[in-house]
C-alpha cells in the first residue's frame, strides 16, 4: 500500500514539446510571432525555439501574456528562457558572432524554452544549462 | 529674410543657455520582491522625509508605478535633482493561488493578481520614458532569469544606462559576486536598502550613470 502511495506521489502527468525551427518564424512580424507562440502555450506545449526573440519581442511577449491571464481559463502566465551563444564569449567573437547573426537574420545558436506556468513549475537557468521543473 | 535667420539662430542659441534642465528620471526595475521599493524609500526617505510606496512580504506589493518628483540627492558637495520612478516588479507568470500563502483570502488574492499583471503591463510601458535606470536584485536568488535578461536587453537596445544592484546582502545566502559574474559588462553595487549598507557607494554609481544619460 505504501509502496502504491509513494508511486502516485511521483507520477509525473504528460506533456508535450513543439521544436520551432528558426525558419518557421524568420519572416513572420513580431505581432505574428507573439501570436504563434501564445497559441501554442494555449494548446499546453512546452516551445523549444531554434534562435530567440529580439528584446522588444521578448517584453512583447511578457506583456501580451500578462494580458491574457483572467482571459484564457486557468493561464497563469509562461516560464521564459534563453540560452545564447553570446555568453562566455569575449569581446572580439561577440562582434564576429553579431557579423554572423546579422547574416543569417538572428542568433540561430541560441536556444529559447518557452512553456506554460501551469505545467512548468520553473526554469533553472545558469550559464551552460537549463533545467526544466515540472509540476507535478 | 536674412535679418528672420539670424535672429532665429540666436533664439535658438540663448533658449539653449538658460532653459533649465530637466529632473533626471530614475526608473527602479527588477523582479518581485527585490526591494525596489526599499531603496526608493531609503532615497526618498534621506532627501525628502517621505517615503514612495508601502513594502511587504507579499510579492506584488507595488501594482501601479510610483512617483517621487523633485528629489534632490546631495553627495560629497555635488547635488542633483531627480524624479524617482518606482515600477512594479516583472513576472512572467502571476498565479492568484500563490498569494493564498500569505493568509490573503481568495477574493482579495484574485483583485491582487488582476492588479499584478496590468502593473507588469505598465512597468514595461514606461521603459521607453527613463533616462537612467537601476535595476534591482536580490541577491540570494539565482541572477540568471530571463526577465532580468529581457529588462537589460530592451534598455540596451534603447540606449539608456544601466546600474545594477545587489540588494539583501545583509543575509547569509546573498551574493554580489554571483550577479557580477552574471552581468559583467555592468556595474553591480552590493548592497542592502533595508539597512542602508553601502548606500555611499551606490550614489557615486548613481552621480556617474547620470553624466551618461541623453
Amino acid at each position: 500500500m505504501g509502496k502504491k502511495n509513494d508511486l502516485k506521489q511521483h507520477k509525473i502527468k504528460g506533456f508535450s514539446i513543439r521544436f520551432i525551427p528558426y525558419s518557421e518564424i524568420k519572416y513572420l512580424t513580431s505581432t505574428e510571432r507573439i501570436k504563434k507562440i501564445l497559441d501554442i502555450i494555449f494548446q499546453n506545449y512546452i516551445i523549444i525555439l531554434q534562435g530567440r526573440l529580439r528584446s522588444e519581442e521578448e517584453t512583447r511577449l511578457i506583456e501580451d501574456t500578462m494580458a491574457m491571464i483572467g482571459h484564457v481559463k486557468s493561464f497563469k502566465g509562461i516560464e521564459l528562457a534563453v540560452i545564447g551563444t553570446e555568453e562566455r564569449m569575449g569581446t572580439i567573437d561577440k562582434w564576429k558572432n553579431k557579423i554572423v547573426m546579422s547574416l543569417a537574420g538572428g542568433d540561430l545558436g541560441a536556444v529559447t524554452i518557452i512553456g506554460p506556468a501551469s505545467i512548468v513549475k520553473e526554469i533553472k537557468r545558469d550559464p551552460k544549462k537549463i533545467e526544466l521543473m515540472l509540476n507535478k | 529674410m536674412a535679418m528672420k535667420k539670424v535672429t532665429d539662430f540666436l533664439k535658438k542659441v540663448f533658449s539653449g543657455f538658460f532653459k533649465n534642465k530637466k529632473d533626471i528620471k530614475l526608473g527602479f526595475y527588477g523582479p518581485p520582491n527585490a526591494g525596489k521599493t526599499s531603496l526608493a524609500n531609503r532615497i526618498c526617505k534621506d532627501f525628502t522625509g517621505e517615503e514612495i510606496g508601502s513594502v511587504s512580504k507579499v510579492p506584488h506589493e507595488t501594482r501601479n508605478v510610483q512617483f517621487k518628483e523633485k528629489v534632490e540627492i546631495s553627495y560629497k558637495g555635488k547635488s542633483m535633482t531627480f524624479k524617482m520612478i518606482d515600477t512594479p516588479g516583472i513576472a512572467t507568470r502571476v498565479d492568484y493561488e500563490d498569494f493564498l500563502k500569505y493568509k490573503v483570502n481568495k477574493k482579495e488574492a484574485k483583485a491582487r493578481a488582476k492588479e499584478a499583471t496590468q502593473g507588469i503591463i505598465e512597468s514595461i510601458k514606461w521603459l521607453d520614458d527613463m533616462d537612467i535606470v537601476v535595476i534591482v536584485l536580490d541577491a540570494t536568488e539565482n541572477p540568471y532569469n530571463q526577465v532580468n535578461m529581457t529588462i537589460i536587453g530592451n534598455l540596451v537596445a534603447r540606449e539608456i544606462p544601466v546600474l545594477i544592484v545587489a540588494n539583501k546582502s545583509d543575509l547569509r545566502k546573498a551574493s554580489t559576486k554571483k550577479i557580477e559574474e552574471a552581468f559583467p559588462e555592468y556595474k553591480v553595487v552590493g548592497m542592502s536598502a533595508k539597512y542602508g549598507k553601502n548606500l555611499d557607494e551606490f550614489y557615486e554609481e548613481v552621480f556617474k550613470l547620470s553624466k551618461k544619460s541623453k
